[in-house]
């Protein structure tokens, strides 16, 4: 047994935790619409968040389509193409990805993981919610503008962006900039809420090195993102100014069909690297929370206590702190000054100090462990595979010299999609098979699972390892077809890419799978129990499941320990949960003794 | 974008070493009969807590809009300074006075004194409401001097850094309203000192902000 007393109780004394007045809610619309519980908020951001996100994989279903056999379907031309590659990487990176992890993961276990009955402002809660919501539908209301939504890619480069040929430079640019600009702010006063309740509603015990590691990757991911989510508002409206008032913060001097247009001297460097100063932190703003949770599920899953819990602390800050300094990476070949160009080469690869302190943690935590392999374990294990398969491409451009020639090939498709797309995603299933019971006191079904885990990774791995063949063999990125350019793309190419949407179409149907599991397991799962998987933290330990307005009974739990203690030596279970007080910990012999 | 970098980094600093303050000496495996507790000092009430990180985000996008005013400075070479009406000067003493009414409106619902703290809390909403006329009589003298937003990037810059500075400002009378309002309905005098005090620190930054665009504007 742990023994008592150390010297952290030098820490203030103990104070009672001042009650929260919740918002009690008196009619349909104020419990499940214009809710304040921030279970219900999350959830509302999370069937927001993957409904968006399958239209976005239907959109990226349509590119496969194209680049896997060119000229075969009529309803893609050059035009939509580019809308939906556009569409598909702005949707997934901040309408999904962001929401889901910060609006939907956030709202759901801030308050339950450290023992509060609720965010510390509601009101505000519900409200970063319907911006959220009405950002979604300005964007999607750029589909029904003539010219359609903005092509110009994610990265909404000026001077494309809105000059003329770009498709969807009338509404769909402005649709699209707005609808960013009421997702920051809806993003801020969510962000806010999260910060201040980790801050201030921790209950009794709950020290900020006891909370679980999701806890702490909200934490600093929702600070990484307040910090730069300004920076792509700046551009934003700088974008809006140069395109509806004719300013040139971003615009050059040019001509377009003949005739000069009105701007001069704008840099489109600038919006560079405002966009990248938001852009690089936003992949951390989506890690951190995933590394979070698959640190939890890791431990949960193979009984052990996390490898290194304070090292998984400092790496996060670690990482957290340099993904601001790194931003120019993305900019190598903007023809920036040399010295530069090393300067942030040596950033991106210290980056890959902490990163890989956690990678090692992670993988010592599973050795020797009593590894357990449900589904969210899989999707886990999973990730570590994505992970490290895109963090080592990663030191391949972030490296100069090798980043000039793969700048803008299907090497970087290859990279980002290993790293931040399916790393994260599958962070995302592993949270949702790890905790959809307790969300609807439902199991998910195991069959249904465990197909939809191999499809997806192995399919997944079909997609994106061969488009880092691609981009070694110089296909660039975003072109709708290769045109006369085809005797220089080998044959090799034009098979692999219809193989590529092959496998992609597979996934695809997988994730189907998955949303009819999602929608049949809420009536027809297995009961769940309180704690299906004998996991310690607090949310588990709930008087009621799915927990109920105000998390917790009438009191508080009070937390003793850190969220993991699996497999304690000597103790009669293999976990023992936050609020369980020393004295009460039943020892194995004491147990045998009693029979 | 050097400017950004060093508000960040003092930013950091300070955040770094509150970490390693509640983290270093910490053994979180260990149990504790005890209820361990490392909750923020009494100072920090939840309001004050969320005001401050609500303005180290506004911060950041101040930080990275004068980046971008150095830097199109930089890159392009049509910069052409604005010229710096006197009204700016005058505007700049009523967003001080306003600040200041605000200040002894605080006092006043310290001292338990409404009669007070209702005079110069309007005292303080009328003197912002003067300085954005102000802004929006430069605006109009400036365009009407041939100053247009679209005709240089100084110019563009201007309109776009105070007018940011005014949105900031509106976002603050929002904040007024409803603090008038919860007064004139009766609201508890505790309620009614925070809500005072908010505003007012958020006054005080947005002076600090609006000096610092001022300075800028002048300098440049």
């Amino acid at each position: 047994m742990a023994e008592l007393g150390h010297d952290a109780t030098s820490y203030a004394p103990p104070r009672e935790m001042p009650e929260m007045e919740l918002p009690h809610s008196h009619s349909w619309w104020t419990t499940y619409v214009f809710s304040q519980d921030a279970k219900t908020i999350a959830i509302q951001y999370s069937v927001t968040a993957i409904s968006v996100g399958v239209f976005a994989m239907f959109l990226s279903i349509l590119i496969r389509l194209q680049l896997g056999f060119p000229n075969t379907f009529s309803l893609i031309d050059p035009s939509s193409y580019l809308q939906y590659v556009t569409m598909h990487g702005m949707i997934m990176v901040v309408y999904l990805l962001t929401a889901l992890f910060l609006g939907g993961f956030g709202n759901y276990f801030i308050p339950l993981m450290i023992g509060a009955r609720d965010m510390a402002f509601p009101y505000l809660n519900m409200l970063s919610f319907w911006f959220y919501f009405v950002s979604v539908l300005v964007l999607m209301a750029s589909f029904f503008v003539p010219g359609g939504p903005t092509g110009a890619g994610w990265t909404l480069y000026p001077p494309q962006l809105i000059s003329e040929g770009t498709p969807g430079i009338h509404g769909g640019v402005i649709l699209m900039m707005i609808s960013l600009g009421i997702f920051i702010i809806g993003f801020t006063m969510g962000g806010l809420n999260y910060i201040v309740t980790i801050l201030q509603y921790r209950t009794r015990g709950m020290t900020l090195m006891r909370m679980p590691l999701t806890i702490w990757g909200i934490f600093l991911a929702t600070m990484l993102a307040l910090l730069a989510f300004p920076a792509l508002l700046v551009a934003a409206l700088m974008v809006l100014l140069d395109h509806l008032a004719g300013t040139s913060f971003f615009m050059p001097a040019m001509f377009s069909m003949g005739e000069q247009l009105p701007h001069e001297g704008g840099s489109p460097l600038l919006f560079q690297h405002l966009f990248w100063f938001f852009g690089h932190p936003e992949v951390y703003i989506v890690a951190l929370p995933a590394f979070g949770v698959v640190s939890d599920i890791l431990a949960t899953h193979a009984r052990r206590n996390i490898f290194g819990y304070r090292m998984m602390v400092w790496a996060l800050v670690a990482i957290g702190g340099l993904s601001f300094v790194v931003w120019a990476h993305h900019m190598f070949v903007s023809g920036m000054n040399p010295y530069f160009g090393f300067l942030f080469a040596t950033t991106t690869l210290i980056i890959a100090v902490p990163t890989a302190i956690k990678v090692y943690n992670w993988v010592l935590t599973l050795w020797h462990g009593n590894i357990r392999l449900e589904l969210p374990m899989l999707f886990a294990i999973g990730f570590i595979f994505t992970f490290i398969n895109g963090g080592m491409t990663g030191l391949f451009l972030g490296n100069v010299t090798v980043d000039v020639p793969l700048a803008d090939t299907y090497f970087v498709v290859g990279h980002f999609h290993m790293v931040m797309a399916l790393a994260p995603v599958m962070t995302i299933y592993a949270a949702i098979y790890h905790w959809y019971p307790k969300i609807t006191g439902r199991m998910l079904n195991e069959t249904m699972g465990k197909i939809h885990f191999w499809v997806t990774f192995i399919g997944a791995y079909a997609v994106f390892l061969p488009m880092h063949y691609l981009g070694l063999a110089g296909v660039p990125r975003r072109y709708f077809a290769y045109g006369e350019t085809s005797p220089f793309i080998g044959e090799s190419v034009i098979t692999l890419n219809s193989f590529i949407t092959v496998a992609a179409v597979l996934v695809a149907a997988a994730q189907l799978l998955f949303i009819y599991n999602l929608i049949r397991s809420r009536k027809h799962g297995k009961e769940a129990g309180p704690n299906p998987w004998n996991a310690t933290t607090l949310e588990w330990q709930t008087e009621h499941t799915p927990p109920t307005h105000g998390n917790f009974g009438k009191e508080l739990p009070v937390v003793y320990r850190w969220p993991y203690d699996y497999s304690v030596p000597g103790a009669k279970h293999d976990f023992i949960p936050q609020n369980v007080p020393p004295e009460e910990v039943e020892m194995a012999d004491e147990g045998a003794a009693r029979k | 974008m050097i400017i950004t970098l060093v508000f960040l980094a003092a930013l950091l600093a300070f955040f770094l070493g509150w970490i390693l303050s509640r983290t270093v000496n910490v053994e979180p495996w260990v149990a504790d009969g005890g209820t361990l507790n490392d909750r923020l000092p009494e100072i920090l009430t939840v309001p004050r807590v969320a005001l401050a990180i609500f303005l180290a985000a506004v911060s950041s996008l101040f930080a990275l809009s004068i980046s971008a005013y150095h830097m199109r400075m930089e890159f392009g070479h049509d910069w052409l300074a604005v010229p710096s009406p006197a009204l700016l000067w005058v505007n700049s003493a009523i967003l001080v006075l306003g600040s200041l009414a605000l200040q002894w409106s605080w006092n006043a619902a310290r001292r338990d004194d409404p009669v007070g703290m209702r005079r110069w809390l309007y005292a303080g909403g009328g003197l912002t409401g003067a300085f954005i006329i102000g802004q929006a009589l430069v605006w109009r003298d400036l365009n009407a001097g041939g100053y247009y937003m679209t005709s240089n990037p100084a110019n563009a810059f201007f309109y776009f850094l105070t007018a940011l500075h005014v949105l900031h400002l509106l976002g603050g009378l929002v904040a007024w309203v409803r603090t008038v309002h919860r007064e004139r309905k009766g609201a508890p005098p505790e309620a009614i000192c925070s809500a005072v005090e908010l505003c007012t620190i958020y006054w005080h930054y947005l002076l600090v902000i609006w000096f610092i665009l001022f300075a800028l504007l002048l300098t440049t």
